[in-house]
């Protein structure tokens, strides 16, 4: 036991030596779609070995060899990769399977996951002080803040404020609404629009007299979810959603999931999307 | 339930005739082949994975743990993943799969059903329930006990959890120091149906993150194991395994019904008690480590009945090393069919299992008609 646990020790040195050695690791696992996306960002996507199955962009990613979703690792298959560095988003795991990675002496990095601004940036600077990049990252967060003012004054030059209600409609017959606290909510608040469902926390179920109480001007959902329903035209045959203005007016805005709520380096552009779909429908 | 009934019925009808020789395995025969397939099984998941680690290689670094050979003939990394990674993996599959297995057995000779599982008894309801409420609840309720107990909370609330609800559904049953199997049955889908309302709460509180996490637990993993949760889960499992083993003779004896086995001296109402309380033990400290494992309590026994016959002093051992044999070849093929992902455990007993248990049902299904 001691004797393998030295071992494991060992293998924690010699990697780490190498970490310092050469510009920093070469074969790194990604796990969530906005790390995927930073490395990618920074110039770095030929290091990655392996990604999880939420990394859906850039279209490269996709080619990566998957190690499954993000919170269901395993930790031997990311091994099997023989990443020198995992870079992981908060809530992958199993945590046992973090801690089994880390045991065997590769290093993890966790970024956080909250939803705002300041989130990204940690996300840039952490992955790029991992890949042994930190040059690449502060002119990569630069880059966001240019793109974020430009954003914000976008938002700023709009004078109406719709109600928007985000549908997420993964499953085929049930509907969740997102509440205060999600990324939808955030993204919503971003582009200078009001959440319809602001009163409750989290997602939750929809049902028809809440839809029509909230009272949303426009229906945000995502291109894949939209997809799941059977386009615009049957969901406003859900109940309760042709009751609200935005039934009647049939006003949907569709973005794709990783893009809008994903909090990678494409937010203050996802940002500045948003809401010139927002204000435009209104 | 009607159907609950008639089978019990069926049962004890057939275990008062001498059963068709035809299939039947002698018993010493039937546990060797159980203890070699355990063995080859567990011989296939140790050297196979994600990682690659050829079985000579495996061989040495398992020489090495105890001084017999170099460190040359193996990577450090090949070494940490086998030590620290796949081989309590395997361990606790096979104390989960024997615990269940064993368990399954028990239940189904104490309500003398074959319908019969650790399920019954609330004890997986209970734990779910549990762990539900650590997942989605856990850091508003007891923030200073999660944080003292940390990762080992979940697995703790489970154990307690599942104990709770066995006891429950045990005291409901019990009038006048004697246990009514009916009522227990009854009893314990009752607090099932109240668990799965409990649960449903909390799946509605969730936000997405716990809800995912909740799903993912109910479907079984066996991939948490490291020594530490092995030195806790082992003792429980093991002890339980140990008394229910020892009331081979008794289950035999309430074959025949509950007076029956009082007139050949067996104290009928401990008997319930001891076989409930280490069916709850290993079942409980099962669920709190690896989640809902499907179908091992209820096929592991009735395959070794099928092959061998009712003597319980063969379906026990049986049951335990075909429980265990089943949870790690279901392990292996989850861990390495889509590696380098993993597919959940609790899919793959079924999977493995089900068509598995109708073969063997068409087969024998002509014993069963009476």
């Amino acid at each position: 036991m001691e004797r393998f646990l030295t071992a494991a020790g060992a293998v924690a040195l010699a990697a780490a030596a190498a970490t310092t050695a050469a510009q920093g690791p070469t074969r790194v696992v990604a796990v969530g779609g906005a790390v995927t996306e930073i490395v990618y960002a920074l110039g770095a996507g030929e290091r990655l070995v392996a990604v999880d199955t939420t990394s859906v962009y850039p279209e490269a990613a996709l080619k990566l060899p998957k190690v499954g979703y993000m919170r269901t690792l395993s930790s031997e298959g990311v091994l099997a990769m023989r990443p020198q560095a995992v870079i992981a988003a908060a809530e992958a795991g199993p945590k046992s399977a973090i801690a089994q990675i880390e045991l065997t002496g590769v290093p993890v990095t966790t970024v956080p996951s909250d939803h705002n601004l300041d989130t990204v940036r940690v996300r840039v600077r952490k992955v790029a002080a991992t890949l042994g990049l930190p040059g690449r990252g502060e002119e990569l967060e630069k880059r966001i803040a240019a793109q974020w003012t430009d954003a914000e004054r976008a938002v700023a030059s709009y004078a109406t404020r719709p109600r928007v209600l985000f549908l997420l409609a993964h499953t085929g017959n049930s509907a969740l609404v997102a509440g205060e606290d999600t990324a939808a909510d955030a993204m919503i608040r971003y582009a200078g629009a009001t959440n319809a469902f602001a009163g409750v926390n989290g997602y939750k179920p929809l049902t028809a007299e809440a839809a029509i109480a909230a009272a949303p001007d426009i229906v945000l959902i995502t291109t894949e979810g939209l997809e799941t329903i059977g386009g615009a035209d049957r969901l406003w045959s859900r109940p309760g959603l042709a009751l609200t203005p935005a039934g009647k007016a049939k006003r949907v805005v569709a973005f794709d999931a990783l893009y809008l709520l994903g909090f990678g380096p494409r937010m203050p552009q996802a940002v500045k999307d948003l809401a010139a779909r927002l204000h435009g429908a209104t | 339930m009607s159907g609950l009934a008639a089978r019990s019925e069926d049962l004890r009808v057939q275990s008062r005739r001498p059963l068709p020789a035809r299939g039947r395995v002698p018993a010493r025969w039937a546990l060797s082949f159980l203890v070699a397939l355990l063995g080859v099984v567990v011989l296939a998941a140790v050297a196979s994975g994600a990682f690659q680690i050829r079985p000579g290689e495996a061989i040495l670094i398992l020489a090495h743990q105890v001084g017999l050979a170099s460190a040359d003939g193996f990577a450090a990394q090949q070494e940490a993943v086998l030590m620290s990674i796949r081989l309590p993996r395997v361990a606790l599959g096979i104390l989960v799969g024997a615990g269940l297995g064993i368990a399954g057995a028990a239940m189904q000779a104490l309500f003398r059903n074959p319908l019969a599982d650790p399920t019954l008894i609330g004890v997986s309801g209970g734990a779910a329930l549990a762990a539900a409420a650590v997942i989605v609840m856990g850091v508003v309720w007891i923030p200073g006990l999660s944080r003292s107990l940390g990762p080992a909370t979940l697995p703790i609330a489970a154990f307690a959890g599942g104990l709770v609800a066995a006891t429950l559904v045990y005291r409901i049953a019990t009038y006048a120091g004697r246990t009514s199997i009916a009522v227990l049955l009854l009893a314990g889908i009752a607090i099932n149906a109240l668990v799965e309302a409990g649960i449903g709460v909390f799946t509605y509180v969730a936000n997405d993150e716990q809800l995912r996490n909740l799903a993912f637990w109910r479907l079984g993993s066996v991939g948490g194991a490291s020594w530490t949760i092995l030195a806790f889960v082992a003792p429980a499992i093991g002890a339980a395994m140990v008394v229910l083993w020892r009331l081979a003779a008794p289950f035999d004896a309430l074959a025949l019904g509950e007076s029956e086995a009082r007139h050949l001296g067996i104290d009928v109402q401990r008997l319930k008690a001891v076989a409930l309380v280490a069916a709850a033990l290993a079942v409980g400290a099962a669920v709190a480590v690896s989640g809902m494992i499907f179908f091992v309590g209820l096929l592991a026994p009735h395959v070794v009945r099928l092959a061998c016959g009712p003597a319980h002093r063969v379906v026990l051992p049986g049951a335990m090393l075909l429980g265990a044999a089943l949870v790690v070849a279901a392990d292996t093929v989850g861990r390495t069919s889509v590696a380098p992902a993993e597919l959940p455990l609790g899919v793959f007993t079924a999977f493995i299992g089900a068509p598995f248990f109708v073969a063997l049902l068409l087969r024998e299904r002509r014993a069963w008609v009476l």
